[in-house]
């Protein structure tokens, strides 16, 4: 109840405030069209009515929103064109994808970093000023790239995913895999341990931890290079498209029903890698 | 018939480059441990008493002299796996449970399970451990910690025991509880022990030699046999035997303190 109490508290607010500006917001239009239909002094409750059931409102309600996800979800078949839920489904595959690459392309980059100081020199610095060079720039250029060579579908857009999410990986792994301790080394040296045995035994146990918080990380931006890359195929489908093509033809309620997919998305991923890391924690006795 | 030796220095020095210039951490360091000795080598900080240890133990590298363990360089000793290191904190690893840290240079050093198995049994009763086979290394005191890193440092065959102010970060209470449990471990075990210490009376009360030491440079400045039965109750602490050999210990102290200050 005390996690519970606040979290409604803040949702009532927001919902509230969104009623309110959606009010605030589509009133312009409202008035044009009762204006047309030569309606006079609507009373307030009902003016506020016809705002939040606007065909192609500037802000739609929460309820018009909750609507349009439950109606493009199990209002169609998973199929068609239209289903939210292909369409999600579309854009989770690449950002699983992407995240499994990524996630695996840092962790490499990691173990040589660490193990090889000529790596660490030579490879950090293009790992960082690769993250300078905006996404929305690179990911068209891969998508239509690779499309001209006859690679589209899931692999580009996997590919920007990994782009994005193996940074936080690489820089978390790196960290992690340099906590161990000098004795807990030199422990490992009276031993005479050979360096697979270091790095199973030691590093890699000891990164762990940021491993998870790193792919909580990643796979959240795994997500966002999916919906970015799909702006670039429109043909492809995708909850990005669902933006783009909802933009273009001003369907704002398709546009939030969309955006609120991935954010659901993004929190039910991100607690997915929760989960398993408390999973992990407990089996390697982490205070609770 | 004589006692083998397991430590010999000869003339044995080591130098620490830094970006401030020389650090002459060892210098001229003479000495032989044999077979069955309990050594404590006692001395201020920066005295080298540890960097010593470390050296037999090839985690560190003399840059003069000559030093063999059990007539092997230490790099060879090391590979054979010839002692066991503790260190001044535990290290145990954290995501490992008891037991599983006492089997980790079994596993290392490729024991069988059913071995690995035997061996933590046995060293966890030797350190009065047994029960807490299952427990994380966080749920255990300091001093059970520092327990089971000297299990860990007794699973393997290693007949010399290194031991680096491994009860320097507990109470005088636990302290002397240890003291006197060591003692017995090393009377069972027959093991060689090299203890750093930087408190008289444990030093006095656990050696059958005493390497007195001072800083600046690194040197031994007196080594002192101990007189005392094996058999040594806490209350030993009081005779007139024991005070002896810790007034030479605090003169051995002492001057090398006026060295010091000279400078």
């Amino acid at each position: 109840m005390n996690r519970v109490l606040p979290i409604l508290t803040i949702l009532v607010a927001i919902l509230a405030f969104w009623y309110a500006a959606a009010i605030w917001m589509n009133a312009p239009w409202q008035n044009i069209l009762n204006g047309r239909a030569n309606l006079e002094n609507v009373p307030f409750m009902e003016f506020a009515a016809q705002t939040w059931a606007q065909d192609k409102p500037v802000l739609p309600a929460p309820h018009q929103v909750v609507s349009e996800i439950w109606n493009a979800t199990m209002g169609l078949e998973f199929t068609s064109r239209r289903s939210l839920a292909l369409h999600a489904w579309i854009t989770l595959s690449a950002t699983l994808l992407g995240f499994v690459f990524g996630t695996a392309l840092g962790v490499v980059l990691a173990v040589a970093i660490v193990h090889n100081d000529a790596t660490d020199r030579s490879l950090m610095p293009w790992i960082i000023a690769s993250q300078t060079i905006p996404i929305l720039a690179i990911a068209p250029m891969v998508v239509v790239g690779l499309g001209a060579v006859g690679l589209t579908g899931l692999v580009p857009k996997a590919l920007i995913s990994m782009y994005l999410s193996f940074f936080p990986v690489v820089v978390g792994m790196v960290k992690g895999l340099r906590s161990p301790e000098t004795i807990q080394l030199d422990l490992m040296r009276t031993y005479d341990a050979n360096p697979w045995q270091v790095f199973w035994k030691l590093r890699w146990p000891a990164a762990l931890p940021m491993l998870f918080a790193s792919m909580k990380v990643g796979i959240a931006i795994s997500l966002i290079g999916a919906v970015v890359a799909e702006l670039s195929n429109a043909a492809g489908g995708g909850l990005g498209v669902r933006l783009l093509t909802g933009s273009y033809n001003g369907q704002t309620i398709q546009i939030w029903a969309a955006l609120f997919i991935a954010a659901g998305l993004a929190a039910v991923l991100v607690a997915i890698v929760g989960a398993a890391e408390k999973f992990v924690n407990a089996r390697i006795g982490v205070r609770a | 018939m004589t006692t083998p030796t397991v430590v010999s220095a000869e003339h044995l020095g080591l130098t620490f480059s830094t970006n401030d210039g020389d650090v002459i951490a060892l210098s001229d360091v003479n000495l032989t441990i044999e077979k069955g000795e309990f050594v404590s080598f006692i001395g201020p900080s920066g005295c080298g008493k540890t960097t010593f240890l470390r050296t037999i133990a090839d985690l560190e590298q003399p840059t003069s002299g000559a030093l063999h363990i059990n007539g092997q360089t230490p790099e060879e000793a090391r590979k054979a796996r010839a002692y066991g290191y503790v260190f001044q904190a535990p290290a145990l690893y954290p995501w490992r449970t008891i037991e599983k840290n006492v089997a980790l240079p079994l596993e290392i050093m490729g024991y069988s399970a059913a071995e690995q198995a035997e061996r933590i049994k046995r060293t966890l009763e030797l350190v009065n451990l047994s029960g807490f086979e299952k427990k994380f290394p966080w749920q255990l005191s300091g001093g059970m910690q520092q327990r089971a890193s000297i299990a860990r440092a007794l699973a393997f065959d290693a007949d010399l025991l290194l031991m680096d102010e491994p009860f320097g970060a507990l109470d005088e209470i636990v302290r002397d509880h240890l003291n006197s449990e060591l003692l017995k471990l090393w009377d069972r075990t027959k093991k060689t022990i090299c203890f750093v210490t930087h408190s008289i009376p444990e030093a006095v009360y656990l050696s059958t030699k005493i390497v007195v030491m001072s800083p600046r440079p690194g040197r031994v400045t007196d080594i002192i046999e101990s007189n005392l039965p094996k058999e040594r109750p806490l209350d030993i602490r009081e005779t007139p035997e024991f005070l002896a050999i810790a007034a030479r210990v605090r003169d051995g102290l002492r001057a090398g303190h006026s060295y010091e200050e000279v400078v």
